[in-house]
């Protein structure tokens, strides 16, 4: 029977019926404190350390704290410690403050090869869809999870469905792979791929570089699927290929990693890809967005009324009129070098516009030095950037990094839920470029046209 | 975990949709260590607003796509430790759901005209064992997962339950295991 790359990943994992084994468990110190705990309680052990990686990443201040025991908020400072405490105790290699390996959870992994195709991976974390992007079955999830995960190295998981996302032709000028799954959740909806397993698949998606598929995966989640993927292929494994925990060479089991031409998935979607511009969102979840070119729509509902008043938008407004007070370029979904060398290429000489304040965070210490030896740094603080160290910082503002009431934010993030930011903050979530020209020009502008200001 | 078999009492209600887990429990309130104490937290900003009404009873009612966003297990811990028991909606974002199961909150899925009836009526007795869900003026049945059903029926703990399939796991790991990333070895 033909067989879908998730079936074969799947079917590759079942210990036993509804028993997934876990190839790769990434931790962070939100998520699992309370996990190790329970394992101390019922006198537990960690079947596989070796199978198990950790990393400090959404409390970190990103003001270049170099140990744990100096951060200033006490609570996180808490949370940090005793994520390295749990990790010392239990043998697990962990990744905190002071380490060139630190960073994001879902930046690192792949990163250092340890995301790679044909794997489950799970983390404490509803962005592990992130890694699906090397064609692995990455799924997120909570706490009671992770401490079963660290006893059994295995998942209980019923099968979740099946869901194939094809986009025909190819991305235009201009738009990038978070314009592409931007428009996807609009038009899908915020539930639209619940209790689904997603294939991203078709030519645009082919033609997207491993970074722009991690950004398509990782937002996964907020089209509300459990896991997204796409298949493996040339592209993939030249950028897995020798790194740190990656094979020397090509396995061959990896050729086999695609979904075979006849297999059946549950659901299917058809998506123009060519029809696509670059997005912005105007409301409080990723499915309210809309083209650059389009106003701030009527609202059709009392919760559309509910977003517009949070945010302080009237319909009718053109997004390009939207002014900006902060512009954040970071997270999981946006702080790979790619993505930094994407805004730092629209930014050229150019300004920070008066009024705004913005800031680069990249998603990793090894990103941040890879930068640097391009010399990105330089092109974002001579343009008035704040350039930060590694972390998860202003997508959800766990460390100091945080906007204030009705300050608007143009985000790389994956999230504009009420307070994500900051209590009553505003966001907008958007592409690098189109956050980098947005700090130029203090409101939104369409990428296609842009032209520097003078 | 406690076992459920029914829950009885007032509903409360909440009528909003994609009710995401930044608001049930903001982030501010993750950076503790323990897994108790989250309940006074629960709808932290939207609890200032005006009107904002939500009584501790045993029983939420609320719009579809509830609990979408993060995987914090926080939200469920601060919905129970609130008092709800069982919470009843349209549709569920799927980590959250399995978050619910793992600490025995039940996640009731309805259609939303029974949602809304249920919201009317005021009170509600949910039976698991029967799947059900009866109010004044109403009954529905509702679909949950078997093997979920008999792990919260009973009380039972996951972890031990997979611990008594060590034979198989050991096996799958001497015979199917792949052979990388190794993160002791990096
Ligand atoms: S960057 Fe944001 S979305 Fe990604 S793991 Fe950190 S907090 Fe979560």
């Amino acid at each position: 029977m033909p067989k879908s790359l998730f079936d074969k990943i799947w079917d590759a994992h079942e210990v036993a019926p509804g028993l997934l084994y876990v190839d790769l468990h990434l931790v962070h110190e939100v998520t699992s404190p309370q996990a190790f705990d329970g394992l101390r309680l019922a006198g537990r052990k960690i079947r596989r350390p070796d199978r198990t990686l950790a990393t400090a990443d959404h409390n970190v201040p990103t003001d270049g704290t170099p140990v744990a025991a100096r951060i200033r908020d006490s609570l996180s400072r808490v949370q940090v410690e005793t994520l390295e405490r749990n990790c010392r105790e239990f043998g697990i290699p962990v990744y905190s403050l002071g380490s060139d390996r630190q960073g994001i959870v879902h930046v690192i992994g792949p990163e250092l090869g340890v995301t790679q195709p044909g794997m489950t991976i799970v983390c404490g974390d509803s962005h592990t869809a992130t890694h699906g992007a090397f064609g692995a079955l990455a799924i997120g999830i909570g706490t009671s999870e992770v401490e079963h995960v660290l006893a059994t190295q295995c998942l209980v998981q019923a099968k979740p469905r099946s869901m194939r996302i094809r986009y025909e032709g190819s991305l235009g000028f201009g738009v990038t792979a978070k314009d592409l799954i931007l428009a996807t959740i609009g038009q899908m909806g915020v539930d639209g791929a619940v209790g689904h397993v997603v294939e991203y698949a078709g030519e645009a998606i082919e033609g997207l570089s491993m970074e722009g598929r991690m950004t398509v995966c990782n937002m996964t989640i907020e089209g509300g699927g459990r896991a997204g993927m796409i298949a493996p292929d040339e592209t993939t494994f030249e950028w897995v290929i020798g790194r740190p925990g990656a094979p020397g060479e090509i396995p061959e089991e990896w050729a086999e990693l695609r979904t075979d031409p006849d297999a059946a998935f549950d659901r299917e979607i058809d998506v123009d890809a060519s029809a696509i511009s670059p997005m912005v969102t105007w409301g409080t979840t990723p499915g309210m967005v809309a083209p650059v070119t389009a106003a701030v729509p009527e609202p059709d509902s009392e919760q559309d009324e509910r977003a517009l008043d949070y945010m302080g938008l009237e319909a009718g407004t053109p997004i390009q009129e939207i002014r900006l007070d902060r512009v954040f370029i970071g997270s999981c979904t946006n702080s790979r070098i790619g993505d930094l060398r994407a805004a730092a290429q629209i930014v050229g000489g150019h300004k920070v516009a008066d009024g705004v304040y913005a800031m680069v965070v990249p998603g990793s210490q090894q990103v941040k030095l890879q930068a640097e030896r391009e010399g990105l740094h330089e092109v974002f603080t001579r343009a008035g950037f704040d350039w930060r160290g590694a972390g998860c910082s202003m997508c959800l503002g766990m460390n100091p990094d945080v906007a204030a009431p009705r300050e608007r934010v143009a985000s790389t993030s994956n999230r504009n839920f009420e307070g994500r930011q900051g209590r009553g903050a505003r966001s907008h979530l958007v592409s690098p470029q189109m956050a980098a020209a947005a700090a130029l020009t203090g409101h939104f502008v369409d990428i296609r046209e842009w032209e520097a200001p003078q | 975990m406690r076992a459920i078999e029914t829950i009885t009492g007032p509903v409360s209600v909440l009528g909003r949709d994609d009710v995401d887990t930044d608001q049930i429990i903001p982030k501010q309130f993750l950076k503790r260590v323990e897994r108790t104490g989250f309940g006074e937290f629960l709808f932290f900003d939207w609890a200032k607003e005006p009107g904002w009404e939500l009584p501790r009873n045993p029983i939420l009612v609320t719009g579809r796509n509830f609990g979408c966003g993060s995987s914090r297990e926080h939200a469920p811990w601060a919905l129970e430790d609130y008092g709800f028991q069982a919470i009843i909606a349209p549709s569920f974002a799927d980590i959250f759901r399995s978050n619910c199961t793992k600490i025995g909150l039940l996640p009731v899925e309805l259609p939303a005209s029974d949602c809304a009836a249920i919201a009317d009526a005021g009170e509600a007795q949910v039976d698991l064992a029967g799947q059900d869900v009866r109010w004044p003026g109403g009954s529905a049945h509702f679909e949950i997962d078997p093997e979920i059903k008999h792990r919260l029926l009973n009380g039972l703990d996951d972890i031990a339950l997979t611990l008594a399939e060590s034979e198989a796991i050991e096996a799958y790991e001497r015979t199917r295991e792949r052979s990388g990333p190794v993160t002791t070895a990096l």
